[in-house]
């Protein structure tokens, strides 16, 4: 092979050969013949590369950067005919050690490459690491020859994708889930039939950016055993896949497995969204270890107190300064990785409101980094999703800088939807707002912006949401003290489970309204793994400890709530099969393609006339189907009647468009297999004119 | 670590057989025994693996770059053992190979 000259080897020491490097991109990168090695510090005064056989303690060589190789901030060198495959890189780094103006250098310690693709030291989830090593988390090469075949991102528009929150190892973890290679994304592989029957349209994971499981020092409080950070939100490096999710992790292949994964889901026609966290890291506040950002510029990777401690405005030991223009670029850069490596089509960014604040954490109007990742051209397709709050009281929802391109978490729909459900009065006015997409917050941006859910991983899931007045937390060691109390939740009469079967009626009967009102609202729907099946946390609503079947999904109530699996199932299909739901605008409330109806209209027991009184627990709307996607698509007229009064109510009917009758296509007062149809088999409507609508349930009409 | 390597084109299959450990630093001779068996555009590339008792990513990555080199090329992973079985399972790359107890006829 013909070698450039600027490849030639200029330096050598103790026979390794190098020469001055590249400054840019930062990280390893693979050259002819060798390696790049990359890293800035704007207050180092000394740097030095150390190469590690795999898994050994001590490095095989360690080459200080000669100061001709800086070139500012930047060290970089090219290190020669080195063994990709056994390599792991560490750098060292001195400077001031002066806390109160933010320096924290400490030149003996080993410190993993912030831009490292691959991370070692925790390859296999739970097996115990050598906690005396001196390099615990190990920079790795990763290569970038996958096959890909014809695969991209799907680019399916928002409007029209069902999410499906789940984490990776829980998903497949229980001995139930009948897969080899359980918890890994290879199982997740053998489950994309099981998606695909649900019929979501994209699965969102909790982080999948290496963190480190035995991060938590508490107890379980019964079998006095470790618990583990099993949620992962605490990043180690925002570049390298998690290798204990990976069943080849052991052998250093968590990027082909993930990847393979992602190719398959995409065949599949479904898309895949992260969970990113960009927030903190996992290196804490000043008692906490130094594993690469601390040890290589702390004054700009964290917000600092003017007497250099730690921001804590993630409630888990420091801030991330996210605005810093290295920073930014530092997440920009993880961003377009994520997307153009792994194809990944969206992100889901926790604790967003962060990403907001400056470097001394006050909001700005203005956040750069916000804007130059809504307008980055690599991920100009990709869904960038926010968590619209942080744990330093910023709460953003329907005010979070969006730049035309974000959307949000929507708090707001969680909450009231929860109370309506559990028949709090005087929800009305509000639900109206939050079944069109609330515009109420978005009018601006339209209902694209709002990610509806009812449940996600933080809080209770959809069975324990209408099985617990309270939280049960005291597994996690704390005494009960951790968790969300604002919940909305209800038990419907007893707490926890039980074999009454009145109870456990209503509770089908809510989970079942509660399906039915996020598929219904215009925006995006979300569902967490498992709610289609009623998976418990037995009253847990903080489980991010547990690794256990607290925490995983439990495959064999997909026959045990075979009831509840089928009505998730036809209740996203109705979605699907119905692009009148799935507007990408708002509503006008008038008629603007000459149907005879408006878009939009509201009813309740009487048909044109809306109760939206303080007393009010019911109300309902109709859709006129020739309004479908602004009157570009042609769908039938949906009807749909809410009643959360404790008796049953006749509700007054409005008439479909001339010539169609009503039909019923869901009816939650009913029991299964007559609470929901197939839109092509939904019986005809007795009556026309008025309809009984049973105690806490829902009535959806089609017109035909 | 030892990996012995022969190889032999018969008409349009190219027979590749490995025996020993196929890791980081056994990989480039493999690899240089590929890239010169397609020079002869084979149809079949044939890998006889009953020998062979590890193979490490780098082993992987041959089979990734003839099937890039050469996209309609059929790829035959012939008896391997449990291990190396294993590994292509996890990783996926099981999908894009025959897997099979003998060499095709062709």
């Amino acid at each position: 092979m013909d070698i450039r000259v600027d490849y030639y080897p200029t330096h050598e020491q103790s026979g390794y050969k190098f020469r001055r490097g590249r400054p840019l991109p930062f990280g390893a990168t693979t050259v002819p013949n060798g390696v790049n090695f990359s890293i800035c510090s704007s207050a180092a005064t000394a740097c030095s590369l150390a190469l590690f056989h795999k898994g050994e303690q001590e490095p095989f060589a360690e080459i200080p950067f000669p100061e001709e190789f800086r070139l500012g901030d930047v060290y970089s060198m090219i290190v020669f005919d080195l063994d990709y495959e056994n390599l792991e890189y560490a750098f060292r780094i001195d400077g001031p050690w002066d806390p109160i103006v933010g320096h924290r250098f400490d030149k003996t310690k080993f410190l993993c490459d912030p831009y490292a693709r691959v991370i070692a030291g925790r390859d296999v989830w739970l097996s115990k690491p050598n906690w005396d090593g001196k390099y615990q988390h190990r920079a790795r090469l990763a290569f970038d020859d996958f096959d890909w075949e014809n695969d991209k991102a799907l680019e399916i528009p928002l409007e029209d994708l069902v999410i499906y929150e789940m984490h990776v190892r829980g998903f497949t973890a229980h001995p139930s889930s009948a897969v080899s290679y359980a918890g890994t994304y290879a199982a997740i592989r053998q489950k994309i039939p099981y998606l695909k029957e649900l019929g979501i349209n994209c699965i969102e994971l909790l982080p999948i950016f290496e963190f480190d499981e035995w991060e938590n020092n508490r107890i379980h409080p019964d079998t006095g055993e470790l618990l583990i950070n099993y949620w992962g939100y605490s990043t180690l490096g925002f570049f390298a896949p998690k290798a204990g999710y990976a069943a080849t992790g052991k052998f250093g292949m968590q990027v082909d497995e993930l990847k393979t994964l992602v190719k398959e889901l995409h065949a599949a026609g479904i898309e895949v969204i992260l969970d990113v966290v960009y927030n903190h890291t996992a290196e804490g506040d000043q008692r906490g270890p130094t594993i690469s950002f601390r040890g290589i510029d702390n004054r700009k990777y964290y917000m600092l107190t003017p007497e250099g401690y730690y921001y804590n405005f993630s409630g888990t030991g420091n801030t991330f300064n996210c605005n810093h223009p290295v920073v930014r670029n530092l997440v920009l850069d993880s961003l377009r990785y994520w997307a153009s490596e792994y194809h990944i089509d969206g992100f889901r960014f926790d604790l967003a409101a962060i990403l907001g604040r400056d470097q001394n954490g006050a909001p700005l109007a203005n956040p750069p980094l916000l804007e130059a990742l809504a307008n980055d051209p690599v991920l100009a397709k990709c869904k960038l999703i926010a968590e619209a709050w942080d744990a330093g009281g910023l709460y953003q929802v329907g005010s979070f800088p969006a730049y035309g391109r974000w959307a949000e978490w929507n708090g707001k729909y969680r909450d009231s939807v929860r109370k309506f459900i559990k028949s709090e009065p005087g929800l009305v006015p509000e639900l109206a707002n939050r079944i069109q997409g609330s515009p109420d917050l978005y009018f601006q941006r339209g209902p694209t912006a709002t990610i509806n859910f009812i449940t996600c991983h933080d809080g209770f899931t959809l069975r324990d949401l209408v099985s617990y007045d309270y939280k049960h937390n005291y597994s996690n060691g704390e005494n009960n003290n951790d968790g969300g109390n604002d919940n909305d939740s209800w038990n419907c009469g007893y707490e926890g489970e039980t074999s009454n079967e009145e109870v456990n009626r209503l509770r089908l009967r809510l989970s079942k309204n509660a399906l039915v009102l996020l598929m219904i609202s215009r925006g995006v729907p979300m569902i967490l793994m498992g709610d289609e099946i009623g998976r418990t946390q037995r009253g847990n609503n903080n489980a991010y400890c547990h690794d256990n079947d607290i925490s995983w999904m439990d495959w064999t109530l997909v026959e045990k709530s075979n009831d509840l699996f089928r009505f998730s199932k036809q209740i996203i299909k109705f979605r699907h099969d119905h692009p009148v739901l799935r507007g990408r605008s708002y509503f006008y409330g008038r008629d603007y393609v000459e149907s005879g109806l408006p878009d939009i209209s509201f009813h309740g027991t009487q048909a044109w006339n809306c109760d939206y009184s303080p007393g009010s627990r019911c109300f309902s709307f109709l859709l006129s189907g020739k309004h479908a996607k602004d009157g570009t698509a042609n769908d039938q007229d949906i009807y749909v009647g809410l009643n959360m009064y404790w008796d049953g109510l006749p509700f007054q009917l409005p008439e479909p468009s001339m010539g169609s009758q009503w039909r019923v296509a869901v009816n939650t007062g009913m029991q299964s297999p007559y609470d929901i149809y197939d839109s092509a088999e939904a019986p005809l409507l007795e009556n026309q004119r008025e309809v009984i609508i049973g105690a806490r349930s829902i009535v959806v009409l089609i017109a035909s | 670590m030892a990996l012995d390597i022969s190889s032999e084109v018969i008409g349009k299959s190219a027979h590749v057989t490995l025996s020993g450990e196929l890791d980081s630093s056994t990989a480039p001779s493999v690899r240089q025994i590929v890239d010169k068996v397609l020079a002869d555009s084979p149809i079949n590339l044939i890998l006889h693996l009953e020998n062979l008792s590890f193979m490490a990513s780098a082993g992987l990555r041959i089979l990734i770059f003839a099937k890039q080199k050469a996209p309609d090329l059929k790829v035959y992973v012939v008896k391997p053992q449990e291990t190396i079985l294993e590994t292509l399972r996890k990783t996926g790359f099981y999908s894009g190979v025959y897997v099979v107890d003998e060499a095709p006829v062709v």
